[in-house]
């Protein structure tokens, strides 16, 4: 196995010597559903942890929280020590955090290379006085478009450049959407199922993929219902269930806990666990 | 029927000063919605703010007409602040609410009788086009086009229109094929995906409802210029339509959709107005029209027009669903 050591205690809301995140109190009720109510949570940095929990355990609202999509009615997340509760979205993204989402948002009437580009920082052409004059962003352009490219022959969507994106299935949906946010450079990569629908060869070299994000520094935080995927290469993970971290640690401190076991023979009886 | 008259005067609608104040309104109108995806219904209110702000301030304060220009972009930029601010920010649907009240309470405003002495209700304003005819280097007697007249004043506007029509186009073009005009796409096609991408969505659909009622204020400007009286009744929720009509024709999201979209309108309905006009004719010498009167008569051709070019449009839309310039490729995806 991959993942790199790490030592922190397997409970929930434990400790991490170089935190990321931290999220405290953060609740969030639907009428009378409380979807989220995350008492603490740490989220370590460079590291690859992994979000688990049965449907409707809260995994996405609590994305849509930290990532400013939703306003928490209690309770302050902290990104590398910035307060994030009740900041906009695009400032949240600007920081370094960048999230997917698990229903895909591709750009259906633009193509794939201009999807890849939008998604670059502090492009000059975007300012609308300085986007009047070719010559102003050109230059910057052409870097971007470089680095757009190498990302999509990475995901293997180099041949559908100029395609539109709308006309991509629904797994290259996904992989556009996780390049697209690759174009960003976050520091911290929040991905929804980034591998729901995509076929079981890819996504061993998505794997290989998010793995190579920790190598370049990033932190990648992400949910995902498939047991062997997240065994092989998450460092943590935390599981959820009913919107609260019932469990934290490796994935043979998880695979043995008996209040996770509980919470997915209760949702779905057919999960693999694995394990210890 | 004298054809050359009805394809000249047809042909010369299409490409009139009246024509430029309907590129003008329509390009706005692409601006927000074709390129944004904003639904704006209230197009009608910014070109009768840019109509007002010219002529109020010269026929009823003598401005000088650089003043009265300055007026029209500092009241479009007022007007496109006031309905983003509590808007933009709200589903896509409070925009068009919005837009279709306030152009209206504009449009009653101006056709009010107890603002006549601002306004000049229902009957307008007028007198405000002496600086256009001052500067006017062609004679008065103008020029012939094929078998249509056309004035000298009429001829100074047109070629100065297609000299705005050209640097409004070449400058929505500019904008649009840069990375902020691809922001502006992105937010139409997902806004929430720009957002996860750090793009200030709010800031854009600003800057676009802006840029886009300001051309659009620009087209009333034209438009009253063009008639030399303001009158309320131009600018009713229809002139809006039309802008839809117009852009769909052309190709929604394409710099040139809008001017070969009102070309292509204007042509239309003038064709089959005076078409039917001269079809529904009878004279003294000559009592029986061309049509039977039980089909239409010449009191009531003008509603017909409609009609017809409504038929013709439909037409020309099932034929091309992406219009002119549209790019076929997109029809394949939902639009929202
Ligand atoms: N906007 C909303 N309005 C009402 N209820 C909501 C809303 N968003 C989420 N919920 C509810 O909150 C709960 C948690 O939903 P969430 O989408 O966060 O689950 P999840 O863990 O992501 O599930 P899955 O694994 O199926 O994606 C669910 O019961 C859901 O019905
Ligand atoms: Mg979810």
């Amino acid at each position: 196995m991959s993942a790199s050591a790490v030592s922190y205690q397997p409970v929930p809301g434990s400790k991490k010597d170089d935190a990321i995140l931290v999220v405290d109190g953060i609740r969030r009720a639907f009428g009378g559903l409380v979807a989220v109510n995350v008492d603490h949570v740490e989220v370590p940095r460079n590291k690859i942890t992994a979000l688990i929990g049965p449907n409707g355990a809260g995994k996405t609202t609590f994305f849509n929280l930290l990532t400013g999509f939703d306003a928490p009615d209690s309770g302050t997340s902290m990104f590398n020590g910035r307060r994030l509760d009740g900041m906009a979205a695009h400032k949240v993204a600007r920081l370094g955090m960048v999230r997917t989402f698990q229903l895909t948002k591709a750009l259906s009437r633009m193509s794939v290379i201009e999807n890849m580009r939008l998604g670059a920082a502090h492009q000059k052409g975007e300012n609308i006085f300085r986007g009047l004059f070719a010559p102003m962003w050109r230059a910057q352009e052409a870097e971007i478009t470089a680095r757009a490219e190498e990302l999509l022959a990475r995901f293997n969507l180099a041949h559908m450049r100029d395609e539109l994106a709308g006309g991509l299935s629904g797994g290259q949906r996904k992989l556009l959407e996780m390049a697209r946010a690759l174009m960003v450079e976050p520091e911290m990569v929040m991905l929804d199922e980034p591998m729901a629908g995509v076929n079981p060869a890819l996504k061993q070299s998505l794997l290989e993929h998010i793995k190579g994000l920790r190598n370049e520094g990033r932190t990648v935080l992400f949910v995902e219902h498939d047991m062997d995927m997240v065994r092989e290469i998450s460092d943590w993970i935390i599981v959820m269930a009913e919107g609260v971290v019932i469990a934290e640690g490796t994935s043979d401190d998880i695979g043995s806990n008996q209040a996770v076991i509980d919470a997915y023979l209760g949702a779905h009886h057919d999960s693999d666990l694995g394990g210890s | 029927m004298k054809w050359d008259l009805i394809l000249s005067n047809s042909f010369y609608t299409a490409i009139s000063a009246n024509a430029v104040a309907y590129i003008l309104v329509a390009s706005g109108l692409n601006v927000h919605f074709g390129y944004t995806g904003l639904l704006n219904f209230g197009q009608a209110g910014f070109a009768a703010i840019g109509a007002y702000s010219l002529s109020i301030p010269i026929s009823r304060y003598d401005w000088p007409w650089p003043l009265a220009m300055l007026l029209v972009v500092v009241a479009s930029v007022v007007l496109a602040l006031l309905l983003g601010i509590p808007t933009l920010r709200l589903r896509a649907d409070y925009l068009a609410i919005v837009t279709i009240a306030v152009a209206e309470i504009i449009r009653l405003f101006m056709n009010s009788v107890r603002f006549t002495w601002l306004t000049g209700g229902n009957d307008g304003l007028q007198g405000f086009t002496r600086f256009m005819e001052n500067i006017n280097p062609f004679p008065d007697d103008g020029i012939t086009l094929w078998a249509q007249k056309v004035d000298g004043y009429r001829l100074w506007l047109l070629v100065t229109g297609w000299i705005l029509v050209a640097l409004v186009s070449t400058g929505i073009w500019a904008l649009m094929r840069s990375p902020w005009g691809r922001v502006l796409k992105s937010i139409r096609e997902d806004e929430d995906a720009a957002r996860s991408l750090g793009k200030n969505v709010f800031a854009y659909k600003m800057q676009s409802l802006i840029i886009g009622g300001f051309v659009g204020a620009l087209g009333g400007m034209w438009l009253v210029l063009d008639k030399q009286s303001s009158q309320p009744q131009d600018f009713s929720t229809t002139f809006t339509f039309f802008a839809y009509t117009i852009i769909i024709l052309g190709g929604i999201a394409r710099a040139k959709g809008p001017v070969i979209g009102t070309m292509i309108f204007l042509f239309v309905i003038q064709f089959v107005d005076i078409t039917l006009q001269q079809a529904t004719r009878t004279t003294p010498t000559d009592p029986t029209p061309l049509l039977p009167e039980w089909i239409v008569d010449e009191n009531n051709f003008s509603q017909v027009r409609f009609i017809v070019a409504g038929l013709a449009l439909a037409v020309l839309v099932i034929v091309r669903p992406q219009g002119i310039f549209g790019d076929k490729r997109e029809q394949a995806f939902d639009v929202r």
